[in-house]
């Protein structure tokens, strides 16, 4: 067996990733544009911040005027996790310079998850990690670019439903996560928490204030399992 | 100030992905550091969902959002792929609003 023959499956794994990746990224396109940002700066995010979950709330925050420092921190604190994918990543990627300042703009949910999932030889589990993250990179940017032009050609975002685009596309975000009762709870009391608070804080702020559900739950489950 | 936003937002969260290539790989043998880094994904977006569909400014509202969030939980009963849950929630709420049932 040539040692690349790891390679073939491996690429069509990616770009199957890659296609449903820029199936959703031409929803947060279109929701960009429906949130006030210009073609420009929904497709700046998807090239620079490129993490979904981040870009959604960030626009979505946007669109529903809770301010832009909320938006920011938001999306800040949703981009916390791929700090722990990058130390995972890390000793997959033991180059320096160059190579590991694009390895860290590509460590994300998906190519993380492919990475771990083929972890050897060490050469399939890089490999898995740089085409998923090669893929989804270019289908994430041209699905967002065709999306924000499609929904800035349209017009009337609430005409097209597209304001209950954003929390579906947050909900099928947040789904996949809500593996056992503990993750319920957390999602449950956090959304009722926001909920609660939405009269009486700027908007924005009730979904900063549901971060602190995560660090009580945090500390309380430390506290069961130690 | 748009741009000053998604300018800073991106740094940021491309620092956050960096930062996971320079801090010692013990960081992550800390139990708490994993189980917030899971914790935090579910407590934010599961808040976002809820203000995003019943929130508007400071007002709660049930409107045709709330539809569309109900036929998005359908679809992803029904394991339906992304684009297909996020149309049902927009297909939903705009048949809702041209029937007149919700604003």
């Amino acid at each position: 067996m040539p040692d690349t023959a790891y390679r073939r499956p491996l690429a069509s794994k990616a770009l199957g990733i890659g296609v449903a990746t820029g199936a959703y990224a031409l929803s947060y396109g279109a929701i960009g544009v429906a949130s006030g940002l210009s073609i420009w700066q929904t497709q700046t995010l998807s090239l620079l911040m490129f993490t979904g979950a981040s870009q959604f709330a960030m626009v979505g925050i946007i669109g529903s005027g809770g301010g832009l420092l909320a938006a920011v921190l938001t999306a800040w604190l949703l981009g916390a996790r791929n700090s722990v994918y990058a130390l995972s990543m890390a000793p997959l990627h033991r180059v320096r310079g160059l190579r590991r300042l694009l390895a860290a703009q590509l460590t994300i949910d998906e190519t993380t998850a492919m990475a771990l999932g083929h972890p050897e030889p060490p050469m399939a589990a890089r490999y898995a990690f740089w085409s998923t993250g090669v893929s989804v990179f270019v289908l994430w940017n041209i699905g967002t670019l065709l999306g924000a032009v499609g929904a800035a050609a349209l017009g009337d975002p609430g005409a097209l439903g597209l304001d209950a685009a954003i929390p579906a596309a947050l909900l099928a975000l947040l789904w996949p996560r809500l593996v056992d009762r503990s993750m319920w709870a957390v999602a449950l009391v956090a959304a009722g928490l926001a909920i609660a608070l939405t009269p009486v804080l700027r908007p924005g702020l009730p979904v900063l204030a549901a971060a602190l559900v995560a660090l009580v739950a945090s500390a309380l489950m430390g506290r069961e399992r130690p | 100030m748009m741009w000053v936003a998604v300018i800073a937002g991106s740094l940021g969260c491309y620092l956050e992905k960096l930062a996971g290539y320079l801090l010692p790989h013990s960081v992550l043998e800390r139990t708490a550091v994993r189980r917030i880094a899971g914790l935090l994904p579910v407590a934010l977006l599961a808040a976002l969902v809820a203000v995003e569909t019943f929130a508007a400014g400071q007002q709660l509202v049930f409107d045709a959002r709330a539809a569309g969030l109900g036929a998005a939980v359908v679809a992803l009963l029904l394991r339906a792929p992304f684009l297909v849950v996020v149309l049902a929630a927009a297909v939903t709420a705009a048949a809702v609003r041209m029937l007149g049932w919700a604003p």
